[in-house]
């Protein structure tokens, strides 16, 4: 008894070892790259000033949110993600239920649909200008229909221009994982639904939707963050300062670089990071409750 | 009974066939338009970028997909007769080929452990990488910019390419594969008295083969379009890769700016052309963040 004892406790230990041995480079990778700095952004967040010992507590995180600009940033990233998460999710759930239908030509739909994804965005800004600008292509046929140009990257339509280059960028990406998604839904039951004469409404929300609860929420979080991410494309679009509605939090995330203010930038960095970890539990909450039922 | 409806079947394809259109003419138009001639490009265009540059400017944009007549002289312009793109082009390779190398080999090893142990401190870890993996750079740019600086590599190219080489995705990813191996494989060499190195080598390596390339793949394009990592990091303009120089090229060569743009999409768009399926299949794999 003893003996077996001691020799599973040497197993584990020799365990422990050789899985630390692997993953080493990795965990010394991201402790010294992400964790380490991030603990001394946290306390740079609670301090008054680098190599101050000063706690001041949460006065960083008070004067950051009396900040018009940071408030601006985080209103406008907020309202892009509020927009494009949503489109985002349900036209690419839509291409794929399209791809799904046995349509001819259904593996070249998925590489045309799929090729943005591997285009650089820098490489197509150009011909979003050459189309949004006010003396665009887009104006030039609005004007054939007899209607008011608009001037697209310089007044409130701008975030519009920016949530369609980020659909376009995307929805290839989520559709190939929409369609993985319905390929895992067992035939059997959509069989079963045939033979009992459920309707295709039924079928999609009462079966599909419930199977692809954890896909749904995967590309919810997938397209959040990569809505954060969009300040690439409204920087290749409109440069450093972009009007009203496409400031961001990563322009102001620069702009605070640039003043070397590691407070303020400390400050924003966690509490983007606990807005980020609040949001990913509450769609685990969701996705757990929706999908409950539903082994997996 | 049910009714069959090759009707809507019929409007699934023209929608397909419209949003195909959607998603091919920013590549396509740009692609044609590289081969047209700085004269042509000013009188189609000229209206839009006319701020600087004079000659003739049309009164009109004209979106053309064919050029009137195909020149290669803004290839030749921007490749040969000045090699600052190549320079630029050059840097961008610098930066990527080492994070996708690196980030990829250091990714199977921990995904191996990931893999071959589990417990709850182990899984307590993995979903810390899975968290870390979901930051977006607002996040994690602040600790990069900290370590560059004590590490004394900001400005450098390794202030970009050392935390680019931890980053947690492709651990994730390759988490996701290795974990469908089946167990007896792994039970099978170690009964055969393998090391644990040589089952990682020998066994669960090659069952990887494809998902390594569609990883690698996912990370070059992820990095070969990065923007925020080095105008924060990278101060120094000469140092920049193309894709945030492509944007500030002068409104006068916008003809130039068409063909350096095509040239930077080519390798990405032949990768995926040669790695389509492993491609989809590496994005399908990844399932659901859990687990």
């Amino acid at each position: 008894m003893k003996e077996r004892r001691r020799e599973k406790r040497h197993n584990r230990l020799r365990d422990l070892a050789a899985s630390l041995c692997f993953l080493s480079p990795s965990l010394l990778g991201v402790s010294v790259f992400f964790i380490l700095p991030f603990g001394v952004v946290v306390y740079y967040s609670l301090i008054d000033g680098v190599g101050s010992r000063n706690f001041v507590l949460f006065d960083n995180f008070r004067k950051l949110l009396g900040n018009s600009a940071f408030l601006l940033a985080g209103k406008n990233t907020l309202l892009f993600s509020a927009i494009a998460v949503p489109l985002a999710v349900v036209l690419s759930l839509l291409l794929a239920v399209m791809l799904e239908a046995r349509i001819p030509g259904k593996s070249s739909f998925r590489t045309f649909f799929l090729s943005p994804m591997m285009v650089p965005v820098a490489s197509v800004v150009l011909i979003w200008q050459v189309l949004f600008s006010y003396n665009g292509s887009v104006n030039e046929w609005l004007g054939f229909a007899g209607s008011a140009r608009i001037d697209w990257l310089q007044s409130d339509w701008n975030i519009y221009v920016v949530v369609l280059l980020f659909l376009w960028k995307n929805l290839g990406y989520f559709m190939i994982l929409f369609m993985a998604g319905l390929a895992n839904i067992p035939k059997e039951l959509l069989e079963v639904a045939d033979v009992e004469g459920a309707s295709e409404s039924y079928k999609f929300f009462a079966i599909k939707l419930r199977y692809l609860s954890p896909t749904v929420l995967f590309v919810t979080i997938l397209s959040l963050i990569n809505s954060f991410k969009v300040f690439r494309e409204v920087y290749l679009l409109t440069g450093d300062y972009p009007l009203g509605r496409l400031y961001m939090l990563q322009h102001f995330m620069n702009n605070t670089f640039r003043s070397f203010d590691y407070q303020k930038l400390s400050a924003a960095a966690v509490i983007m990071a606990l807005v980020m970890v609040v949001l990913i539990a509450l769609l685990f909450k969701i996705e757990d409750w929706f999908g409950k039922d539903v082994e997996g | 009974m049910r009714k069959k409806k090759p009707f809507s079947r019929g409007v699934m394809f023209l929608l397909c066939l419209v949003f195909s259109v959607l998603f091919l003419l920013p590549t396509v138009l740009t692609f044609t338009n590289s081969f047209m001639s700085e004269s042509e490009i000013r009188s189609n265009y000229g209206m839009i970028f006319s701020s600087s540059g004079g000659g003739f400017v049309s009164g009109h944009v004209n979106l053309k997909f064919i050029p009137d007549r195909v020149t290669l002289s803004q290839y030749v312009s921007g490749l040969i007769k000045s090699p600052y793109y190549l320079v630029k082009y050059w840097n961008s390779i610098l930066l990527v080929l080492p994070i996708v190398i690196f980030q990829v080999a250091i990714a199977s090893v921990a995904a191996y452990s990931f893999t071959r142990w589990r417990g709850k401190l182990r899984d307590g870890v993995f979903f810390f990488y899975v968290i870390l993996m979901l930051m977006p750079y607002q996040v994690t740019l602040v600790p990069n910019f900290l370590v560059s600086q004590w590490l004394g590599i900001i400005n450098t190219p390794w202030s970009i390419i050392l935390p680019g080489v931890f980053a947690p995705f492709s651990v994730f990813l390759l988490t996701k594969f290795m974990r469908r191996i089946p167990y007896s494989l792994i039970e099978a060499a170690k009964v055969d008295g393998a090391t644990e190195w040589q089952i990682f080598r020998r066994v669960c390596l090659p069952q990887c083969r494809s998902a390594l390339y569609s990883i690698a793949i996912l990370v070059f394009i992820d990095y070969w379009n990065m923007v925020e990592q080095p105008l924060i990091l990278l101060k120094d303009a000469d140092s920049q890769p193309l894709s945030v120089f492509l944007s500030n090229i002068n409104s006068g060569e916008i003809g130039l700016a068409f063909a350096m743009a095509t040239v930077y999409m080519i390798p990405s768009l032949l990768l995926f052309l040669h790695g389509e399926e492993y491609l989809v299949e590496g994005i399908a794999s990844q399932g659901s963040v859990k687990g």
